[in-house]
């Protein structure tokens, strides 16, 4: 892992899509068994282009998850390795039982891919926005649960997904999302990242909500309150030691994510904290709601995902914090 | 066509393979008996002639598929298993005791000689159709037998599987529905009316067939069709008789899931030894 994040972050020029259809094809050039299977969402997920260059490793299955993830199911039983995509909703709520029986519970090979995660499914609305796809699969034993913050952390994901053998989920922002960290960064899938010092309050963030932490910990600064932040992409296997550390080292803890707190995030690190080094925490994440439809800023606010939320719940940690 | 040795040995071991499974649910006490005696007849066609395999190197590449979808007949599969040398017969003893090889659904993980795992209905088709289109994208031509319930083609999820493995032209996949016309709360006519399985497959671009799933050589003479008929994947029906083997077992609704007291281990035992005895 040798990761340097950005000094100015802005949105990436680069669609996460893209990227994914990019790494997708530069992992089939050297590797026949690399299948990609959706259901009939190829031309949102941006894949066409490994369709027409990989016609003989694409299937894509029509308007069938169940299905979808059975067939990856069996394709890695004779040695492939599929990457499945559809959106988080579909892969994680529709095809539950099949990702946890064929998949997970056969010891199988099968990468699966939900799109468009939390507020990020926007116009598509409530019946298309995950708060709960990670809390789903965190919930089936031996699966890896992560989530990609940029172009970057995403492509090096993929090579150690194609690379570990077992049932995997990723959910994956389709558009652009703000860049994080330098080209040519490496991650490890359980390790968080530490993107920023500090030593008031650790804010541990996932996803959309990492960007929003960076700035709300730079505001923080001004007002003399100095955030460590990490980036807890990976949800399962969790970094215990790096939630621990922080509890012990900074003494209260912010959860930021863009998914419910029941069963999300929040959960995942109260979970360690309660076990190892109990310290005051706060939640920032949605509070057992619906989606709904509408631009991503504007849920962002309606969920109170933002910086501003973030700030707020630092500084309610903080008067908790003895 | 088979020879009448070949026709006695797939009946005798069929007989056999029955024996293993009254045996193995009484000694645990409960058990999947009726639609584990309903497909012994295919499992003996199976494991005596057409699928190729090696008993020693259960994983062989060579080797033919077996998916059991509907994963709750695994006694059936394992006292198969068992008399073909996959395990010793003695195992099957342990049958959903802690720390079995032999869990109550079939499960690839535990048990040598299976090659899915299956249990959660209508998820097997989908695995089926996943190893035969990969066996074709490496241009190999295994065959990948799948074994659903009649009851468990009520799940979508067959439905989608059949569209799917119809539009890819899956020609090594071979499906069968024991069409035993139970389920766990009655008929399949009452419960949820299946209809002519044979014409829906058919609708969806399978090669269908419907034949006596307890005459070995109408079983055996459907897979050869079977395994000539290029461009479409197979559905063979076969029509069968839930807890056959055992006249207090047959075509009862009870037989499903149930246990069997000394007595009647001893009275099936009888029933299916005098069977042997017949052929």
């Amino acid at each position: 892992m040798s990761y340097k994040v950005k000094d100015v972050l802005q949105n990436d020029t680069k669609e996460m899509r893209v990227a994914f259809c990019e790494t997708l094809m530069e992992l089939a050039e050297n590797n026949p068994d690399i299948i990609v299977l959706d259901a009939d969402l190829m031309g949102a997920m941006g894949t066409r282009p490994f369709a027409k260059k990989y016609p003989d490793q694409t299937v894509n299955c029509g308007i069938q998850e169940a299905n979808m993830m059975g067939v990856a199911a069996g394709l890695s039983a004779v040695g492939k390795i599929p990457f499945a995509h559809t959106f988080g909703p579909f892969a994680t709520r529709r095809a539950c039982d099949q990702v946890f029986i064929s998949c997970a519970y056969a010891k199988l090979n099968v990468k699966i891919v939900g799109s468009d995660p939390g507020i990020t499914a926007a116009l598509n609305g409530g019946t298309h926005m995950p708060f709960e796809d990670m809390g789903i699969m965190r919930g089936i034993p031996t699966m890896t649960v992560m989530e990609p913050t940029d172009t970057v952390m995403l492509r090096d994901l993929m090579k150690q997904m194609a690379a570990q053998y077992g049932t995997q989920y990723m959910r994956l922002v389709r558009k652009s999302s703000v860049r994080i960290y330098e080209d040519g960064s490496t991650f490890e899938i359980g390790k968080a990242t530490r993107l920023r010092e500090g030593s008031d309050v650790t804010i541990i963030a996932s996803g959309y909500c990492v960007a929003e932490a960076l700035k709300a910990a730079a505001a923080l600064a001004n007002e003399g309150i100095q955030c460590r932040v990490l980036n807890m992409f990976t949800w399962k296997p969790i970094d215990a030691e790096a939630i621990a550390a922080a509890a012990a080292e900074t003494g209260a803890i912010v959860t930021a994510e863009n998914h419910n707190i029941i069963n999300g995030l929040g959960s995942a690190v109260a979970e360690v904290l309660c076990t190892t080094h109990p310290v005051p925490m706060e939640m920032v994440g949605v509070k057992d709601q619906f989606g709904e439809v509408g631009p991503v800023d504007y849920l962002a606010e309606r969920f109170e995902l933002t910086d501003c939320h973030i700030a707020a719940a630092v500084k309610k940690v903080l008067g908790r914090k003895k | 066509m088979l020879t009448m040795e070949q026709s006695k040995e797939m009946k005798v071991f069929s007989k056999r393979v029955q024996m293993e499974v009254v045996k193995m649910i009484a000694n645990v006490g409960v058990g999947h008996l009726g639609g584990s005696l309903s497909i012994t007849d295919l499992l003996s066609v199976l494991y005596c002639k057409q699928l190729k395999y090696d008993p020693k190197n259960p994983r062989w590449e060579g080797r033919d598929w077996v998916v059991l979808s509907k994963g709750h007949a695994g006694p059936a599969l394992y006292a198969t298993l068992a008399l073909k040398g996959f395990m010793p017969l003695s195992q099957l003893a342990t049958m959903n005791r802690p720390h079995t090889q032999l869990p109550s659904h079939a499960d690839r993980v535990r048990t040598p000689g299976v090659d899915m795992t299956c249990g959660s209905l209508g998820q097997g088709g989908s695995a089926a159709a996943g190893i035969a289109l990969g066996m074709k994208m490496n241009h190999k031509d295994n065959y990948v037998y799948v074994i659903f319930g009649d009851g468990e083609i009520d799940e979508g999820q067959v439905w989608e599987m059949a569209l799917f493995a119809g539009h890819r032209k899956l020609d090594h996949l071979i499906a069968f529905v024991d069409s035993n016309k139970l389920q766990l709360d009655g008929s399949t006519d009452e419960i949820c009316c299946l209809g002519d399985i044979a014409a829906k497959f058919a609708d969806f671009g399978w090669y269908a067939q419907s034949v006596d799933g307890h005459d070995v050589a109408a079983i055996d003479e459907a897979i050869d069709r079977a395994k000539a008929h290029t461009g479409s994947p197979s559905m063979i029906v076969l029509n069968t008789i839930k807890g056959n083997g055992w006249s207090k077992s047959a075509n009862q609704v009870g037989s499903h899931s149930r246990g069997l007291t000394p007595d009647e281990l001893e009275e099936a035992l009888s029933e299916m030894q005098a069977a042997i005895d017949s052929y």
